[in-house]
């Protein structure tokens, strides 16, 4: 596509990767037919072209962002499905973190939003907070159909249809049965937001990697890997966090005694990967961020290199819901099927498994509306197949999904321990 | 930039646009009508992005009594409206203008009754093509028209601009599919044309609107024919040392009296752009190839192949590789269907739509890159050899206003010596304003005429896409 920025303004690194972005793009629309939001409105204004097309006036006619603008990138999910689908390999990405980072800077929310993001910014990312906050959520869940009616009310109802009726004990995963033979060792991310809602899957990833010889590091805490604020445009906080994480692993990392960084939250992986190029122009940090992304795995990439053994047929059909963090972040697609049914278990595609659930980091309590619509969708998709459980690799999606269906939903790597001698899953009771 | 003109925006519809806008808001629900500027913008082009307009106002409508509503309401106040799918058009078929209306059909996209017996399927006509075969193939059917955006694009479009695609070789273009549409008219009237039957009393009236590029109406339902799906389909992949080895041998297999049911050419360029993005396994040390895919049972594939072997070793093949597997079959297609947009990932690109006698096949491959590499430019070619409708790629830099003036001229040079030979400007992307200029090279002043008087039965005001298709000049209007 023709763009027409003025040569000074793409001095600015980030200005310049924008317009390269934007030149690629040949406006052919295959992406609208796989956007979650425009097959919800059927306006290509709620769809990737529409929002390139917004995107690009306000960065090359240098414009403040309007409360229109606003609206639209805001009902983007960052689900990335538009990327999977673009021909000409439009980095919409990069392009759409670009434009919420000038969002940010330019446009003054109204105060109830720009409450309602600072609150999600300064608890989601701290683990203590977040525990105590969902504990205060519970006390507040009677209060939500009175909430409902404030200005901005019904994203605080739909946070707090989103808390847990009881939390799972935190145990510090801890090592254990190391294989004698040492086959590798890694870093495991703890994350924020997943060890408080669902600490068993780190737990579990832990004492499968500990039963096939793999080593886990005892890094320094990592804290939020930045991804919750980043997708808020909240540039500097991400940024922060990402260099906090890196400062972890990074003696590790320089004495080469790490084999690969796991993360079992296909959110964070997506970021975690593309920190080298978050942080391309710091100095201090863009060879360290480099290595970071290098060295980042999914949990199921990682036991995908291991050769795990063929387990005897089991009888439960999963449904696999894979993460839009997962298949279109990430472009993992085959790994986690392929563990599971090694593992001996039917595994079942779920149709129209290309879109999203509406979970998308905090997108499910900032735009319940749509959040909704597209879980209940998900929700009879996954029934279709009738599956005695799902499994899925990202906290948000378990979290979402589960409050539209009864059926199981379980991180893959508790299904992995549980086949290969671990506990079996408490969701199966 | 702007070689193709638009009609001058009536003033005296410009100075009423806020009345306009209200009357409209008044008609429809608020979240069908989009009038903010920066909402509009988004709105301003197509797939043919060097033309943009902004139009007066946009509307989603979700019924057909909503577009009749909207179209009355425009008739009455004298405002032209263009009419858009999904906005893919690659000939500019779909970009506004200042005084007009868009009515995008994007909402109209209901399954409504699938009658398996008989074969047909009722749709809203804003459905994507593809959204038309999956709700048919559980049931072992599909919709056979696959132009290469058939992910995106509306049944509407396809209607609009007689779609053809891939496999239109062996099952016909959209107006060999289509068996009923219901047309809101330009003042409002809703009629239904054709049925659900392929023989339908009285004149041919749906035959008129297919390929009508949204002059004579919008179609917001349709009754499709649906087929059969074949028992199995192997493509594959034949490397040639030359384009005019590969042409001489798709000339060769049609005069055989082989029908494969798709014949799909690309070139050392094309080639190498969608095997970068789809990983099919296509050759890369050629310097044309040919998907030929054969359907049938296994020996019916086998017998065809064999012939399609024989002919093609005739022609100095280089390299014969079949599918062998969904997956791969998958990934072949995925690289074909994608090559436009692949394209983008090295430069920017005009999409010409030309048709041939596939006779002459050789001829215009040579004379085509020489009139290309005569303005100093590339091209990558990827087209429907089996019926002769090219699709060369013109390469070059959208932010040089004299790149695009040149590749503007290489394509009227290469559409012009597509009729030069007995072909025709447009395959299935139809004229849009990207070929408007180029008709008197088709017709004569008579027939233009004579196709004009037909248009004015429909729209005698000229308020329908009027800046598309005839040349602005010598218009036919109504005494």
């Amino acid at each position: 596509m023709q763009t027409q920025f003025a040569p000074e303004r793409l001095a600015d690194s980030q200005m310049a990767e924008s317009e390269k972005i934007l030149r690629s793009c040949v406006h052919c629309g295959f992406c609208t037919a796989t956007c979650p939001t425009y097959l919800l409105e059927g306006d290509e204004l709620d769809s990737p072209r529409g929002r390139i097309y917004l995107i690009k006036d306000m960065l090359e006619n240098d414009k403040p962002a309007s409360a229109d603008v606003v609206k639209h990138v805001d009902r983007c999910l960052s689900c990335l499905s538009c990327m999977t689908t673009c021909p000409s390999g439009v980095h919409y990405m990069h392009l759409v973190d670009h434009a919420r980072a000038h969002i940010e800077k330019t446009y003054r929310r109204p105060l109830a939003d720009r409450f309602i993001r600072a609150v999600l910014a300064a608890i989601l990312p701290y683990p203590n907070r977040f525990r105590a906050a969902l504990a205060l959520g519970r006390l507040g869940q009677p209060l939500a159909p009175v909430l409902a009616k404030l200005p901005g009310g019904e994203r605080l109802k739909s946070m707090l249809a989103l808390v847990p009726q009881k939390l799972p004990r935190a145990p510090k995963p801890t090592q254990q049965n190391l294989a004698a033979a040492k086959k590798g060792r890694v870093a495991l991310l703890a994350g924020c937001a997943q060890q408080v809602l669902d600490p068993e899957i780190n737990a579990a990833t832990t004492r499968l990697l500990n039963r096939l010889g793999i080593e886990i590091a005892d890094t320094k805490d990592t804290g939020c890997c930045g991804a919750l604020v980043h997708h808020m445009g909240k540039e500097h906080q991400g940024h922060v966090a990402a260099k906090r994480a890196i400062d972890a692993w990074w003696p590790e990392i320089e004495a080469g005694k790490l084999d690969a960084i796991i993360i079992t939250a296909s959110g964070c992986g997506t970021t975690i990967k593309d920190y080298g190029f978050m942080l391309r122009d710091d100095p201090d940090y863009a060879h360290k961020a480099k290595a970071v992304s290098e060295l980042a795995l999914d949990i199921t990439q990682y036991l995908a290199t291991l050769d795990l053994p063929k387990g005897e047929p089991r009888e439960e059909v999963i449904a696999y819901h894979s993460a839009c963090s997962m298949q279109h972040g990430q472009q993992i697609r085959d790994e986690p099927k392929n563990l599971l049914k090694t593992a001996g278990f039917t595994v079942k595609d779920v149709p129209e498994g290309h879109i999203c659930c509406g979970s998308a980091g905090t997108y499910n309590i900032l735009q319940p509306g749509f959040a909704t619509r597209l879980r209940d969708r998900k929700v009879k998709n996954i029934e279709r197949v009738a599956p005695d459980l799902i499994a899925t690799g990202n906290i948000g999606c378990m979290t979402q999904i589960g409050t539209g269906t009864d059926i199981p939903i379980i991180h893959t790597i508790q299904v992995l321990d549980w086949a290969y001698g671990g506990p079996k899953p408490a969701a199966l009771g | 930039m702007t070689a193709i003109a638009f009609a001058q925006p009536d003033a005296a519809i410009l100075a009423r646009r806020d009345a306009i806008v209200a009357g409209l808001a008044a008609l429809v629900p608020s979240d069908v009508l989009i009038t903010n500027p920066d909402e509009c913008r988004a709105y301003e082009t197509d797939a043919f992005t060097a033309y943009r307009r902004m139009p007066m106002a946009v509307l989603l409508p979700r019924s057909t009594q909503e577009v009749a509503a909207i179209m009355a309401f425009c008739q009455e106040q004298g405002v032209n409206v263009v009419a858009r799918g999904a906005g893919t058009s690659l000939a500019g078929g779909a970009i506004p203008q200042e005084d007009a209306v868009v009515i995008g059909v994007s909402r109209l996209n209901r399954v409504l009754e699938f009658d398996r017996p008989n074969r047909t399927l009722k749709v809203e006509a804003g459905i994507t093509n593809l959204a038309v075969s999956a709700a048919v193939a559980p049931d072992g059917f599909f919709y056979a028209p696959d132009p290469s955006s058939q992910l995106a694009c509306t049944i509407a479009g396809n209607i609009a601009m007689n779609s053809g695609g891939a496999h239109c070789l062996k099952y016909g273009v959209t107006t060999n599919n289509v068996l009923g549409a219901t047309v809101v008219l330009a003042d409002g009237s809703i009629v239904e044309l054709g049925g659900d039957a392929m023989d339908m009393p009285g004149l041919d009236l749906l035959g008129l609107i297919v390929g009508s590029e949204g002059q004579l109406g919008i179609v917001t339902e349709a009754i499709l024919r649906v087929l059969p799906l074949a028992e199995g389909a192997r493509p594959v992949l034949f490397g040639f040392d030359t384009s005019e080895d590969a042409g001489a041998c798709v000339a060769a297999i049609i005069g055989a009296g082989i029908v494969p049911v798709a014949m799909e050419f690309m070139d050392k360029p094309a080639i190498e752009i969608c095997e970068a993005f789809a990983k099919a396994g296509y050759p890369l040390d050629v310097g044309a190839m040919l998907i030929i895919e054969v359907e049938g049972s296994d020996d019916e594939i086998d017998f065809t192949l064999q012939k399609i072997v024989e002919i093609a070793n005739g022609h100095g093949v280089k390299v014969i590789k079949q599918s062998r597997s969904a997956t791969e079959t998958a990934q072949i297609w995925k690289g074909r269907k994608s090559a436009f947009g692949a394209t983008g990932r090295i430069a920017d690109y005009l999409c010409m739509d030309g048709t041939i006698p596939t006779s002459q096949l050789p001829y215009v491959l040579k004379r085509m890159s020489e009139i290309v590499a005569g303005y100093g430019l590339r091209v990558a070619n990827v087209f429907h050899a089996g019926d002769g409708n090219l699709h060369p790629l013109i390469l070059f830099n959208a932010n040089d206003p004299e790149e695009l003036a040149k590749a503007e001229m290489a394509g009227a040079d290469i559409l012009t010596l597509c009729v030069e030979v007995g072909g025709c400007l447009t395959g299935e992307h139809g004229v849009g304003i990207e070929k408007r200029d180029l008709m008197p090279k088709q017709f004569t002043r008579e027939e233009l005429d004579q196709q004009m008087r037909v248009r004015a039965v429909f729209d005698p005001q000229w308020r329908l896409n009027p800046s598309k298709v005839f040349p602005l000049e010598n218009r036919w209007m109504p005494q």
